[in-house]
């Protein structure tokens, strides 16, 4: 070590003088955001509930149920999710659909949010392009265990995020989810 | 005589309020200055009817929680000594302030009323005397927790205090050698001075070198990172590891007081206590000739806003000094204190006194 570095307060002085910078020059920018100015912000915070970062398209966010016109599910229980599902969480009930032409439809699809791990692999797996991860919802807690599963009834009534990312339906609440 | 025990009362009541209250808030400051320093905004969420005024509420949430939280007694303790810890740790640190001066005297009719708590010829003494005896409270909660990594805070904080008292006292004798007082109000009083006709006279000038190891050994003394060797947050938890809700709460109160009062301290022998430069008792008189008389009144008020500025940057650059540095081992700590400030302490009072007797006479 150099007699200079030794000399601790050399060092000490510097730093003193960096994180000095860095108040006064953030505290300058607070005071000209509180008297109106716009430009620069003297932190680098997103005020989470409030204030959000837009999400990437790609994200992997709550599932939904793709609809057919008549707003009947496009899934045909065909069961590829159900199987591929690593963290078996997908539960179906197949059952006749009333128009010929469809072979079968689900009459329970149910989704434990609990077990999922949102690999996507149900998205990649599905034939029919019925299921997709692109609520852009993310907030989905729950105090029960039972408030986690998802039903047919909630994961069709969903809708696709906006462009930005931002969910466009608000988060489903299960029936019996406590809070 | 009634009147003037009012009077004693309101000196001391002021100064309580005085350091009480910069205490608290110095709860808010470290939150603040911390996260503006690193481009955060800090704490801001504590809100009273929807306001938040800057996170100013935390403290007071903060209070709330503590007082609400489970009083532990751990069940080998020493019960008496286990409680009364905390309460010898926030004493200390409030009664080590009042023989700092605020400002010089006020006159009311034919009153002179000393703007300092208690007015001590030993002030410096009596400061230094109680700012040690702090470390009592913490040696006592180290030892009465019945827990080894506690016992193991509390003499770090014995050893660290002896370390950093050690550097504080042979500094503070440079300055007491050229001012030639143990009262604070004189060594305040003397640095009025003019050094070369403009120059304030105050310790910093006079005494750079003591300055820096005042400080340093200051901020050692407030157990506060970089010199957080009794508590050690990453190697053991400290002195304090059993005491949960406001008893704890205590300990970082104390904590926050020790820092105010070496700020005080500093300010007082190094900043020019309350001086304001140029202005003498009877109004500003500036080295160019220019006098502007003020009444007492105003001069008290100027002399108390000066002290309190003063404060107030010397706690601004010691939260600076704790957001910017990493801790010291606890041998480095060691090694700073005996071979870097202490032998640099005695060097500085050789080369002050043969200043003085070159000089002949205090310049």
């Amino acid at each position: 070590m150099k007699v200079a570095q030794r000399f601790y307060l050399r060092e000490v002085l510097s730093g003193l003088v960096l994180t000095g910078h860095h108040f006064f020059a953030n505290m300058g920018k607070h005071i000209a955001h509180a008297l109106g100015r716009t430009g620069a912000r003297g932190a680098v915070t997103i005020q989470y509930p409030e204030e959000r970062r837009p999400y990437s398209p790609r994200l992997r966010s709550l599932h939904r149920l793709v609809r057919r016109e008549d707003g009947s599910p496009r899934c045909v229980a065909c069961m590829m999710c159900e199987t591929v599902c690593p963290a078996r969480c997908i539960y179906i009930v197949a059952d006749e659909h009333p128009n010929p032409e469809i072979e079968k439809m689900p009459s329970r699809f149910d989704i434990d949010l609990g077990k999922c791990v949102f690999c996507g692999f149900c998205v990649e797996a599905c034939p029919e392009d019925a299921i997709r991860m692109d609520t852009g919802i993310l907030e989905f807690s729950s105090y029960s265990r039972g408030g986690m599963i998802y039903t047919k009834e909630m994961l069709l009534a969903l809708e696709p995020a906006g462009p930005d990312g931002v969910p466009r339906s608000p988060v489903p609440i299960p029936a019996d989810r406590t809070v | 005589m009634i009147l003037d025990f009012g009077i004693v009362f309101g000196r001391v009541a002021f100064v309580m309020m005085f350091i009480l209250n910069l205490g608290g808030l110095l709860t808010w400051v470290e939150r603040k200055q911390s996260a503006i320093m690193q481009d955060r905004i800090g704490a801001n969420r504590a809100s009273i009817l929807g306001f938040r005024v800057m996170g100013l509420f935390h403290p007071l949430a903060d209070a709330i929680k503590m007082l609400t939280k489970e009083d532990f007694l751990p069940a080998r303790a020493d019960r008496f000594l286990f409680q009364f810890a905390p309460f010898v740790s926030v004493f200390f640190g409030l009664a080590a302030f009042a023989s700092i001066p605020f400002g010089d005297t006020l006159r009311v009719g034919d009153r002179v009323i000393p703007l300092q708590a208690i007015t001590l010829n030993v002030g410096v003494l009596y400061v230094f005397a109680m700012l040690s005896l702090g470390v009592y409270g913490v040696m006592m909660a180290g030892w009465s927790s019945a827990n080894n990594y506690a016992l193991l805070g509390g003499q770090r904080a014995a050893a660290l205090m002896i370390t950093a008292e050690i550097a504080i006292g042979a500094s503070i004798m440079g300055v007491v050698m050229w001012y030639g007082s143990l009262d604070l109000q004189d060594i305040v009083r003397a640095q009025g001075g003019l050094l070369f006709g403009w120059i304030p006279k105050w310790g910093i000038v006079t005494q750079p070198l003591a300055f820096i190891l005042f400080l340093t050994a200051g901020i050692a003394a407030t157990k506060r990172i970089p010199f957080d060797m009794p508590e050690g947050e990453s190697e053991i938890i400290g002195y304090f590891v059993e005491y949960s809700g406001m008893k704890f709460g205590m300990f970082a109160m104390a904590d926050f007081l020790e820092t105010v009062v070496v700020a005080g301290l500093t300010t007082s022998l190094f900043l020019g206590g309350w001086q304001v430069p140029y202005l003498y008792d009877t109004g500003v008189r500036f080295p160019w000739g220019t006098t502007v008389a003020l009444p007492n009144v105003v001069v008290a008020l100027l002399q108390v806003g000066s002290f309190s500025f003063k404060i107030v940057v010397m706690i601004f650059i010691m939260m600076l000094i704790r957001w910017t540095l990493p801790r010291f081992r606890y041998d480095q700590a060691m090694r700073l204190g005996w071979l870097g400030l202490f032998p640099l302490s005695i060097l500085n009072i050789v080369l002050t006194g043969a200043v003085l007797l070159a000089w002949g006479s205090r310049p």
